[in-house]
C-alpha cells in the first residue's frame, strides 16, 4: 500500500529524518514510536504529501506519491492531525460532512450522510450532531475529528489512513476505542499508520512497529521483535522490564523506577 | 489477501441526525426582504411613490399595464431605480467579499480593508484630486467623470497585488504575513494619503472628504452597467468556493488533505474580493462596516457554512446598503448624509452588540 524507501527530510542542514524505509501494509496497523523529537510526526507529514521528502521516495499503490493530484489523493488518504482548530462555529454534523466533500459536487447524497452518521457512531458521538463543535471537551473534538477522517475514506476499497498521536486528550477508555476503530479499519483492508507514545498500547493494537531515534529507523518488526528491554531502553534512556501481558498475546512493558534524589535525574544518563 | 474483507460494512439509510440545515427559511426570507426593500426604497424621496405606483410602472414599462403619472416614471426609470440598483450592487459586493476574507483569514474580523484595498484605492483617488499632474489630466479628459474611479480602482489593485507578493515565502503565501503586510501598507498609504491631503487646497480637502465618506449619488444607469460585471462575476464566483472556505476553517493542512489547492483558492479570493471591492470603492467611495457586519450577523442566524454565508451575506449587503441609502437621502432631506457615515453608525452598536454577546455566550 506504502512503501516509503530511504526517505530523507533536511530542513535548514538540520536532519530530521535520515534513511528511513518501510512498508505499510493493506490490512496492517503500523504504529512508529519514539522518544520527542525523534521525526514520528515529519515521517507521518511525509506519507501525507504534507512536504515532500529530501531523497528518498514514497510509493501508495505502487505509483509515486508525488504523481498523484491533490484531489486524487483526497479520495482514499485520509489523516488526523495532533493539532485541530475550527475557525468558525460549525456543527458535530457539518464537521463530519467535511470529510465527504471530496466525494460529492455540489450536494451530498444520501449515502453521505449515512457514512457521517455511521462515522459518527463508530466514535459514539452520534447522540451530539448538533452541537457546536467548540462547545464540547478536547476529547469529544479529537473523536469528532476522527470521525470525519473516517468518513473521509469510508467506503474506498485501498484506504490510507495516517494517525499523528491520536490518543492526546482522550481518556482511557477512549484511548482504547480509538485504536480499536484503527485496528477494525485495517482488517477491512486499509494501510493504518499511527504515531503513538505509549509503547504498551502499540504492543497490543499494532501489527508491525517501527521505532525511530534522532531521524533514524532504530528496529522495524513485529511488537515482539521490535520490544524488547536493551532496544527500550537504548531508545527511550529507561530502563524498563519486559513481562508477558497476562490478558493478550503481547509483551507488557513496566519502566523501572530511577530512585535518585530529585531533579538529579535530569542531568543523569542512566 | 483474499481473506481480507474489502468493503466497508452495508450503510442503513440515513435517520437525518447528520442532514442539519439550520434554519433552512433564512435565504428564502432575505429574497423576500430585498424585494420589499427595493420596492420600498424607490419609492422615498422627495417624490414620493407607493409600492402599487412602482409595480404598476415597471408594468407599463413591459407594456403590461396604462401609463400613469408621466413625472413619476421619469423620477423612477432615471433617478431612483439606477441609484438603488447601484446600492444594491455595491452592498453585496462588499458583504460577500467580506464573508470570503474572513473565511481566508480564518478570522471572523477580518475585512477586506486587511490587505489594503480601501486604503489604496483612497491614496490613489486622493492623489488624483490633489496632485493633478498632467496624466490625471488627460485621463479626465478623456473619460471625464468616470478617470477617478478608474484611478481609484487601479489603487485598490495595485496594493493588493503588492500585499498579496510580500506575503509569498518561497512560493507559498502565507496568511499570517499576509495579515502584517496588510497592516504595513495600510499604514503607508494612509500616511501617504495623509501628506496628500495636507498639501491639498480647500476644494479639493472638500471633494477628498466627501469622496471618503462614500455616496451613492453619482448613480446613473452607465455606473450601474459598468460596475454590473464585476459584482455578477464575484457574487456567481466567491460561493463556488464555499466548500473550499469551509475546509480551510479546518486549518491548511487539514484542507489540503480533502484535497484543496490552498495557493490557488487564496489567489482566487483575493481576486474576486478586490474586483468587488475595489470596483465599489471607485464607484460609491468608502462604505465601511457592511462587509464586517453582514456576515457575521448571517453567521449568527444561518451558522457557519460557506454555502449559505456568502449567498445570504451577497443578499443581507444588497438588503442593508439599499435601506441605508433610501435612509440617507431622506432623513436630511433636501441635503443628503454621505452613505459610509450612516453605515458606520448603525454598524458600530450592531457590531459592538455583537462582540459582548460573543464574550458572554462562550
Amino acid at each position: 500500500m506504502l512503501q516509503a524507501s530511504h526517505v530523507s527530510y533536511t530542513i535548514a542542514s538540520r536532519t530530521l529524518l535520515n534513511d528511513v524505509s518501510f512498508h505499510a501494509r493493506a490490512g496492517e496497523l503500523l504504529a512508529i514510536v519514539g522518544p520527542n523529537g525523534a521525526g514520528k510526526s515529519t515521517l507521518l507529514k511525509l506519507c501525507a504529501r504534507e512536504m515532500a521528502p529530501a531523497s528518498g521516495s514514497i510509493d501508495v499503490l505502487g505509483k509515486p506519491l508525488r504523481g498523484y493530484a491533490g484531489e486524487q489523493l483526497a479520495l482514499f488518504r485520509g489523516m488526523l492531525h495532533q493539532q485541530n482548530t475550527l475557525t468558525f462555529p460549525f456543527r458535530v454534523g457539518e464537521l463530519v460532512l467535511m470529510g465527504r466533500y471530496p466525494h460529492y459536487g455540489a450536494y451530498p447524497a444520501a449515502a453521505d450522510y449515512a457514512i457521517a452518521e455511521a462515522a459518527l457512531d463508530t466514535v459514539g458521538m452520534r447522540p451530539f450532531s448538533n452541537r457546536i463543535v467548540s462547545t464540547l471537551s478536547g476529547g469529544e473534538q479529537q473523536r469528532v475529528q476522527l470521525a470525519r477522517v473516517l468518513a473521509q475514506i469510508w467506503d474506498v476499497p485501498d484506504g490510507l489512513l495516517l494517525l499523528d498521536e491520536p490518543t492526546t486528550g482522550l481518556d482511557l477508555l477512549h484511548q482504547h476505542q480509538l485504536l480499536d476503530v484503527a485496528r477494525q479499519m485495517a482488517r477491512r483492508g486499509y494501510a493504518v499508520v499511527a504515531v503513538l507514545h505509549d509503547l504498551n498500547m502499540a504492543a497490543q493494537y499494532a501489527d508491525q512497529i517501527l521505532m525511530l531515534r534522532n531521524g533514524r529507523r532504530e528496529a522495524y518488526g513485529t511488537p515482539r521483535t521490535v520490544l524488547t528491554a536493551p532496544l527500550v531502553e537504548r531508545v527511550f534512556g529507561l530502563p524498563v522490564q519486559l513481562l508477558d501481558n497476562p490478558c493478550h498475546h503481547c509483551p507488557l512493558i513496566v519502566p523501572i523506577p530511577i530512585f535518585q534524589p530529585a531533579f538529579s535525574h535530569y542531568s543523569s544518563n542512566t | 489477501m483474499e481473506a481480507k474483507i474489502l468493503r466497508a460494512p452495508s450503510l442503513p439509510r440515513p435517520t437525518g441526525t447528520v442532514a442539519t440545515l439550520h434554519r433552512p427559511w433564512l435565504i428564502a426570507a432575505l429574497v423576500a426582504g430585498l424585494v420589499l426593500t427595493v420596492l420600498l426604497s424607490v419609492g422615498v424621496g422627495a417624490v414620493a411613490i407607493s409600492p402599487v405606483e412602482v409595480l404598476a410602472i415597471l408594468g407599463h414599462s413591459l407594456g403590461l399595464t396604462d401609463a400613469i403619472d408621466e413625472t413619476k416614471t421619469v423620477i423612477l426609470t432615471t433617478i431612483r431605480l439606477p441609484r438603488v440598483c447601484l446600492g444594491l450592487l455595491i452592498g453585496a459586493g462588499l458583504a460577500v467579499a467580506g464573508a470570503a476574507m474572513q473565511g481566508l483569514f480564518r478570522n471572523p474580523l477580518a475585512d477586506p480593508g486587511l490587505i489594503g484595498i480601501s486604503s489604496g484605492a483612497s491614496l490613489a483617488a486622493v492623489g488624483m484630486i490633489v496632485l493633478e499632474v498632467t496624466v490625471f489630466q488627460k485621463l479626465t479628459g478623456l473619460l471625464g467623470y468616470y478617470a477617478l474611479s478608474l484611478v481609484a480602482f487601479g489603487g485598490a489593485c495595485g496594493t493588493a497585488l503588492l500585499v498579496y507578493r510580500l506575503a509569498r515565502v518561497a512560493g507559498r503565501s502565507v496568511v499570517t504575513t499576509m495579515l502584517l503586510a496588510g497592516i504595513a501598507i495600510n499604514a503607508l498609504a494612509g500616511a501617504l494619503t495623509g501628506l496628500l491631503t495636507y498639501t491639498a487646497t480647500d476644494e479639493q480637502l472638500r471633494t477628498i472628504t466627501f469622496w471618503a465618506l462614500g455616496s451613492l449619488g453619482g448613480a446613473s444607469w452607465t455606473t450601474v452597467l459598468t460596475l454590473l460585471p464585476f459584482i455578477m462575476v464575484v457574487v456567481l464566483g466567491l460561493p463556488r468556493l464555499a466548500k473550499s472556505l469551509n475546509l480551510l476553517a479546518l486549518g491548511e493542512s487539514q484542507a489540503v488533505m480533502l484535497g484543496v489547492n490552498i495557493t490557488g483558492l487564496k489567489r482566487r479570493i483575493i481576486v474576486l474580493a478586490t474586483l468587488a471591492v475595489g470596483s465599489s470603492v471607485a464607484v460609491a467611495g468608502m462604505i465601511g462596516f457592511v462587509g464586517l457586519v453582514i456576515p457575521h450577523l448571517i453567521r449568527l442566524v444561518a451558522g457557519s457554512d460557506h454555502r449559505r454565508v456568502l449567498i445570504g451575506s451577497a443578499l443581507g449587503g444588497a438588503i442593508v446598503l439599499t435601506a441605508a441609502d433610501a435612509l440617507a437621502r431622506t432623513i436630511v432631506a433636501p441635503a443628503e448624509l454621505p452613505i459610509g457615515i450612516l453605515t458606520a453608525l448603525l454598524g458600530t452598536p450592531v457590531f459592538l452588540w455583537m462582540l459582548i454577546n460573543e464574550r458572554t455566550t462562550t
